[in-house]
């Protein structure tokens, strides 16, 4: 992925690779504590409010799966506090002073995320409902509060403010310029949608299969409405906030912005060009829209855009790293598109008839709609990382003298992937072993009841 | 102002070295517990009182992390590129012991239980001993003020070592003991013990209570030559600023141990609370005015002052917002609302 110089360490390309690879794993179980205990939650507000049986069922079964989900994110994300450190010395050692600021904001919504999350799974059958219910309510919020001001780091390393550098060292910081960055709030917005429409979309693609599987029971109609309602009103939302991103992006990150637009030279009249590949200062094999660009970017065909020519050569993003960045820009528009009609069948055909559409293609579209969702997620961080590059934080620290130079990064990364792998299977393993069992104890007995821990 | 941040970052590796070390110590007592039969009840019982507190606990680890590298990042970036051999076991270690855990509420068949209890305990022993070692690399100064120390003897020497060990049985101890008190609060029936010729859990705690009462104490008081050979500055810190915290944690060890039967379990826990948090406090008083070896003083290392006052106040926010909530969870857990 990343052609080496010469004079980069050699820790450079393993370290990039490891940083790449555990926050795409570590981004997948994100959704899952900030946006599934929200539908857990309106599950458990039905069942409460209406005594509707198996609405408190889906609430108690997906409290359960969300357990697990959360202790994977949790273990998860602990490496990646490990590896700012033995990764990127370079990048805390000197900017630690101002980029800390908002992990230790972070540091204390996760607090409060893991203390509720437990009082929440734990407490079902020895609070009172309504106690319990409430207890739910602060993970939510801190769910929003941990993404922004994670992202709030991230948008920082995009667009730095709020520190004085003298000699090289950081002398004063700003901190609320340093976590209100000027990319801050279409960064983080943009991750939160993302979180409500990934969990949104792959809760309700797992009740799809099982409909498909001929179990149209309301257990499983209601599994697939929550949460199909909360992510087909979220994506409409999502697409408009992403053009605001984009639009930021093209003022403020103009390498950036061609890279994804995958443009040499600066111009106007700049076709949307989708698709192909960026090689010798030229896209390859693109679908070009005449004037799309420049009219998506500025609304009107003159606008101006500037290529890559206009990045000094040394810091210019690799042709390899402007293809990746521009193909998964297009993929990750190409699927809000698709997902937008997906909602949009859901949200006709509902308001019309009050009912889940019947026909068996619109059971198969939304179980991969959560995969989408999923590719879409990882993608947006391509294009946001990626993107970056050859810059950590742009403009002030190239990532070849962020990265360590100390060890044999190889081994530690050969090691978590053995072990990410194995993590990650055992998880899909037991969230089926615990369907299965639901399975059994549905049809053993028509009453719901609560999730038994089998000791 | 930098003082202030490093007793916060201090207040963090007490408790979690407290409260992570109990969890910690409960994967030790797990790991030993014997075969699936004899090892049932323990097992359980570590189950039930591990699961709603363990993430909160471990996020104190966080928090560490983050007020160091934010109010003395040179230093976090000297530790990390001098100690990433334990550091990077010890991550390692956390993805085993949290996600092991997590899967063996789940399973149901005694063979995977016992995979993924062998994973949760045997990580459980391990993180603990590298995180300690990282403790003694830092107190002896092998990490050098700009960092790329010795990536071997950084961690392993004497001194690491005594930190390692002294670690895993002081986690083992502090478990052991609120083993003990969660057990007598939770009964079985005599009858119950009786047809299934099991031993009274709070026994078979306290009996291990003993135990690693008494090997810590040994432990600690061999470490007495091994510091004076190995890190005489620290060594002096420990016997003038810090005798009284090392004073403390002998007594109420010795208290823990002599009331173990009798007391009432609130108190147990309190005991062994302190008698391990004043040995981390004990270090951290030691080892001022520095915060690497007699090279770094806590106010060279620190940040600019703008971004200690905003550590400040996230602090005071915790404060007012975490701490409260933790106690929630805990009195809910200790009068049993949490439960499956
Ligand atoms: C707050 C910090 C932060 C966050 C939220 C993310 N990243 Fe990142 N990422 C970094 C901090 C970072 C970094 C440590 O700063 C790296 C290392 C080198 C660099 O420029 O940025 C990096 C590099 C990096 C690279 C390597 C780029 C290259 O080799 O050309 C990839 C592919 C990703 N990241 C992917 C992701 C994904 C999939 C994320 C979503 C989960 C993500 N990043 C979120
Ligand atoms: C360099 C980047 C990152 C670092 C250092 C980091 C750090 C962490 C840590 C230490 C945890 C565990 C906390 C706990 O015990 O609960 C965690 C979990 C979490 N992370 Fe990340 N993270 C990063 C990237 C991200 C991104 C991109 C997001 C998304 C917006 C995110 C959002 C969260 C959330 C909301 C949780 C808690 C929910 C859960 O565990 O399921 N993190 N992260
Ligand atoms: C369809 C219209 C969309 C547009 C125009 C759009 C635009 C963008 C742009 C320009 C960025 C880069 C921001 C930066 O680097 O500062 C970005 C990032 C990102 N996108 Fe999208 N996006 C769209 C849909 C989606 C969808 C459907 C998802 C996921 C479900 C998604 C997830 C992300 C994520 C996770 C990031 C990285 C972090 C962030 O900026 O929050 N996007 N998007």
């Amino acid at each position: 992925m990343v052609e080496l110089l010469a004079a980069d360490p050699e820790q450079l390309l393993p370290a990039r690779e490891q940083m790449a690879f555990t926050l795409g794993f570590h981004i997948i179980l994100v959704p899952f504590g900030v946006a599934f205990t929200f539908l857990m939650l309106i599950a458990n507000y039905r069942a409460l409010r209406h005594g509707d049986e198996t609405a408190l069922l889906l609430a108690r079964r997906w409290s359960q799966v969300a357990a697990v989900l959360f202790a994977v994110g949790a273990v998860s994300g602990t490496v990646l506090s490990f590896e700012l450190g033995l990764l990127w010395p370079g990048l805390m050692g000197k900017y630690g002073a101002a980029f800390g600021i908002p992990f230790a904001i972070e540091g204390l919504f996760f607090f409060l995320e893991a203390i509720f999350v437990a009082i929440y799974i734990y407490g079902w059958d020895r609070m009172k409902p309504w106690p319990h219910f409430w207890s739910g309510v602060p993970v939510v919020l801190s769910g929003v509060g941990g993404t922004s001001s994670v992202v709030a780091a991230n948008a920082w390393m995009n667009q730095p403010g709020g520190f004085t550098l003298r000699d090289g060292k950081i002398v004063d910081v700003q901190p609320l310029q340093v976590i209100f960055n000027d990319a801050f709030w279409y960064e983080a917005l943009h991750m939160l949608l993302a979180a409500y429409m990934v969990a949104g979309f792959t809760v309700a693609g797992v009740y799809a299969v099982g409909m498909l599987r001929g179990r149209r029971d309301r257990y499983h109609r209601l599994g697939l409405l929550i949460p199909l309602t909360v992510a087909a009103l979220v994506t409409p939302v999502q697409i408009f906030v992403g053009d605001v991103a984009a639009r930021e992006v093209f003022h403020n990150e103009p390498a950036k912005f061609a890279a994804i637009e995958a443009l040499y030279e600066t111009g106007t009249h700049v076709p949307e060009e989708l698709g192909g590949y960026y090689d010798g200062n030229a896209l390859h094999y693109g679908i070009s829209i005449p004037s799309g660009a420049s009219i998506l970017s500025g609304y009107k065909p003159s606008t101006e855009i500037k290529g890559l020519e206009e990045v000094p050569a040394d810091v210019r993003p690799t042709d390899r790293a402007v293809t990746i960045v521009h193909l998964s820009f297009d993929v990750m528009v190409g699927i809000g598109f698709a997902l937008l009609a997906l909602s949009a069948w859901f949200g006709w055909v509902y308001w019309r008839k009050r009912a889940l559409p019947g026909s068996n293609w619109f059971y198969r579209a939304v179980a991969v709609s959560g995969v989408a969702a999923v590719v879409a997620l990882e993608a947006g961080w391509v294009t946001t990382e990626v993107g970056r590059q050859p810059w950590t934080v742009v403009g002030e620290l190239l990532t070849r003298d962020a990265v360590t130079t100390e060890g044999n990064i190889w081994l530690l990364y050969v090691a978590t992937l053995v072990l990410y792998a194995v993590v990650g299977a055992a998880t899909f393993y037991v969230l089926r072993l615990l369907r299965r069992r639901w399975r059994e104890s549905d049809a053993e007995t028509d009453v719901p009841y609560g999730p038994e821990a089998s000791a | 102002m930098s003082t202030f941040a490093a007793v916060v970052l201090f207040v963090g590796v007490v408790a979690y070295a407290v409260f992570g070390g109990a969890d910690y110590g409960a994967g030790f007592w797990d790991l030993t517990a014997g075969g699936a039969v004899r090892g049932r009840e323990p097992r359980h019982l570590v189950d039930t009182t591990l699961a709603p507190v363990w993430e909160a606990n471990h996020v104190w680890l966080i928090f560490c992390l983050v007020m160091l590298w934010t109010g003395f990042p040179a230093t976090f970036a000297a530790i990390t590129t001098t100690l990433y051999v334990p550091l990077g076991l010890a991550a390692l270690g956390i993805v085993v012991r949290g996600s092991g855990f997590a899967f063996r509420k789940v399973v149901v068949h005694t063979e995977q239980q016992r995979v993924t209890g062998a994973a949760f305990a045997t990580s459980s022993v391990i993180t603990p001993f590298f995180l300690g070692t990282v403790a003694g690399g830092v107190a002896s100064g092998r990490v050098p003020a700009d960092g790329h120390g010795d990536a071997i003897t950084s961690w392993l020497n004497p001194t690491s070592l005594l930190g390692g060990v002294l670690a895993v049985l002081v986690c083992a101890f502090v478990a052991a003991v609120f083993l003990t008190a969660e057990a007598r609060r939770r009964p079985v029936p005599a009858a119950e013990l009786e047809r299934r010729k099991i031993a009274d859990l709070g026994t078979w705690f306290r009996r291990r209570a003993q135990v690693s009462a008494v090997a810590t104490g040994v432990v600690a008081l061999a470490g007495i030559a091994i510091l004076r050979a190995d890190s005489p500055r620290l060594f002096d810190g420990l016997l003038s600023r810090g005798l009284p915290f090392v004073v403390v944690s002998g007594l109420c060890g010795v208290g823990a141990l002599v009331l173990l039967g009798r007391a009432a379990p609130r108190v147990l826990q309190g005991l062994a609370v302190t008698a391990a948090g004043t040995i981390v406090a004990g270090w951290g008083v030691a080892q001022y005015p520095y915060l690497l070896g007699t090279h770094v003083t806590i106010a060279e290392g620190a940040a600019p002052s703008s971004t200690l006052w905003a550590l400040t106040i996230i602090a005071t926010i915790a404060l007012l917002i975490v701490v409260p909530s933790l106690s929630l969870l805990f009195v809910l857990q200790q009068r049993g609302r949490l439960q499956h």
